[in-house]
């Protein structure tokens, strides 16, 4: 189950926000899109959700176009955005079943997905807690086993480490690659932090609304002769993190 | 995409606004000062220089606190449905609209399922209006509560509707101050919720056919009659094609860009 985006632009009025975006994902695999604030990628994933409406260009995902087939495409896509979307006020519980229901599950038919998910974040005795007294690291936590509960096939996360410690930042970036390993899950990751990609991921460089390179990171390295995917990104963008 | 689908969606989305609202219980009581205020304060002011004379639906000589109790009930569901739409195209709810858009439910479907919900939730503030005017020694015959219920749901959706469509299209009016001054102020003061249109005509000829045209009039004249049992067929007719028209021209009209594409990049 791959995205696939062709010839993708998008403009804020007069202001090219991305510019003739190619790009495929690779299947089941940890997807980096890496890119400094103002790069592109809060808008190239509000287009991969719809919350943007195409202007040109194409998305497909898994052979259906975004603009053509909605229901089909969303059903297949997990979403972490950047800003937490939780009710603060309503309980970790709450919530879920309430992400349940927009896809049209029952309560009956949500209890054990929730639980499940819970229990693998860890977070099963925090089904009756109000998100309010979480921490950003559960918050974030809880906004993943959200987004996992109507089995998607595709996760795509938003900049999910913002705001959080190195530490919780690591072990979050830990499970989604396990969650791609064990599930077969496809991930895209935007991140701005380059300690969160590994080697062997396939990564996309979006800097200024266009994409400077996209390959995975070790061959990227090797191409433009850089030591690690640090100053690969220094080398293509002029910017230091 | 089944009825059952929908079914449980709509249903998930009135819980949550029913959670909502448990949970912000100040906000309505607060919601409840304003139309008390009207009718405790204003009313009583008024009562003295405002005579009504015997009007449908009412059969005796009625004091002026009954006669703006069902205008201050289409007052209370203005300023929800304006609020939750305008909330809903600029995003306020912590990002809740994104968790709602991402659903694979059709679009239409899931803004006018959120309409409806708003609405029917800002019912039990009416309700809660109604009840208190009643301590207050406003009372309408009782089996009229209950027929004005369709008449509520059916005004709140309309201006649900207009506020959303209004709150879509008319940049200027991205915050609530705006849609007060020139959208609810406007549309209450416009209207028979306050004075009959009568009273109206003998003061200006001119402001009388604004109101008559006002669809909040509408509203106000269906709500009066349900509450005492009457059919208002005009008002009934009105009120049903300018929420069906408003409905479609909100949900063509929606775009979730314009109150995200200013936060990010």
């Amino acid at each position: 189950m791959s995205i696939d985006i062709r010839n993708l632009s998008f403009s804020y009025g007069s202001l090219l926000a991305l510019e003739d975006i190619n790009l495929t994902l690779q299947e089941g695999r940890f997807n980096a899109l890496l890119g400094p604030n103002g790069a592109g990628k809060s808008t190239l994933f509000a287009l991969l959700t719809r919350l943007y409406a195409l202007q040109s260009g194409d998305i497909s995902i898994a052979g259906h176009s975004i603009a053509q087939h909605p229901a089909q495409v969303m059903r297949k896509l997990g979403v972490v955005f950047q800003q937490s979307t939780l009710d603060l006020d309503l309980t970790v519980a709450q919530n879920l079943y309430y992400h349940a229901a927009l896809h049209g599950m029952s309560k009956r038919q949500a209890r054990p997905r929730i639980s499940e998910q819970l229990a693998r974040f860890d977070l099963q005795d925090r089904l009756d807690e109000k998100v309010r007294h979480l921490n950003g690291g559960h918050r974030r936590r809880v906004e993943i086993a959200r987004a996992l509960l109507h089995k998607p096939e595709i996760l795509l996360l938003d900049e999910p480490s913002v705001g959080l410690d190195p530490a919780t930042r690591e072990s979050l970036n830990q499970h989604i690659r396990q969650l791609c390993q064990t599930e077969q899950l496809t991930a895209f990751w935007a991140t701005h932090l380059m300690e969160e990609v590994q080697s062997d991921d396939l990564v996309t460089i979006l800097f200024k609304g266009k994409v400077l390179a996209s390959d995975t990171a070790a061959q990227l390295c090797q191409q433009h002769r850089c030591a690690d995917i640090s100053s690969l990104f220094r080398s293509l963008t002029g910017v230091t993190e | 995409m089944t009825f059952r689908d929908l079914l449980i969606c709509f249903n998930g989305l009135l819980q949550r606004e029913l959670l909502r609202f448990i949970h912000q219980r100040s906000r309505f009581f607060s919601a409840l000062v304003r139309p008390l205020l009207w009718l405790v304060v204003f009313a009583s002011g008024f009562r003295a220089a405002l005579g009504i004379a015997i009007i449908e639906p009412y059969e005796t000589y009625i004091t002026y606190e009954v006669y703006i109790v069902p205008g201050l009930c289409a007052m209370i569901i203005l300023f929800n449905g304006m609020q939750s739409s305008l909330s809903m195209v600029y995003d306020r709810e912590m990002g809740s609209m994104r968790v709602l858009l991402i659903s694979p439910m059709p679009r239409p479907f899931l803004l006018l399922a959120k309409l409806l919900a708003t609405s029917l939730v800002s019912l039990l503030q009416v309700y809660g209006f109604l009840l208190i005017a009643w301590c207050w020694g406003v009372e309408a015959p009782l089996w009229g509560y209950l027929t004005a219920l369709p008449a509520f749901l059916m005004v709140a959706m309309m201006l649900s509707a207009i506020g959303l469509f209004i709150s879509a299209k008319i940049k200027q009016l991205e915050n609530f101050a705006g849609v007060m001054n020139f959208v609810i102020f406007p549309m209450f003061f416009l209207s028979s919720a306050l004075y009959p249109l009568w009273k109206m005509r003998e003061a200006n000829e001119w402001l009388y056919w604004v109101c008559a045209w006002n669809p909040f009039t509408h509203g106000v004249e269906l709500i009066r009659f349900a509450l005492y049992q009457q059919w208002h067929s005009e008002a009934l007719i009105i009120v049903c094609l300018v929420t069906l028209v408003a409905s479609v021209l909100a949900v063509t009209g929606f775009q979730p860009q314009q109150g995200m594409g200013k936060r990010s990049r």
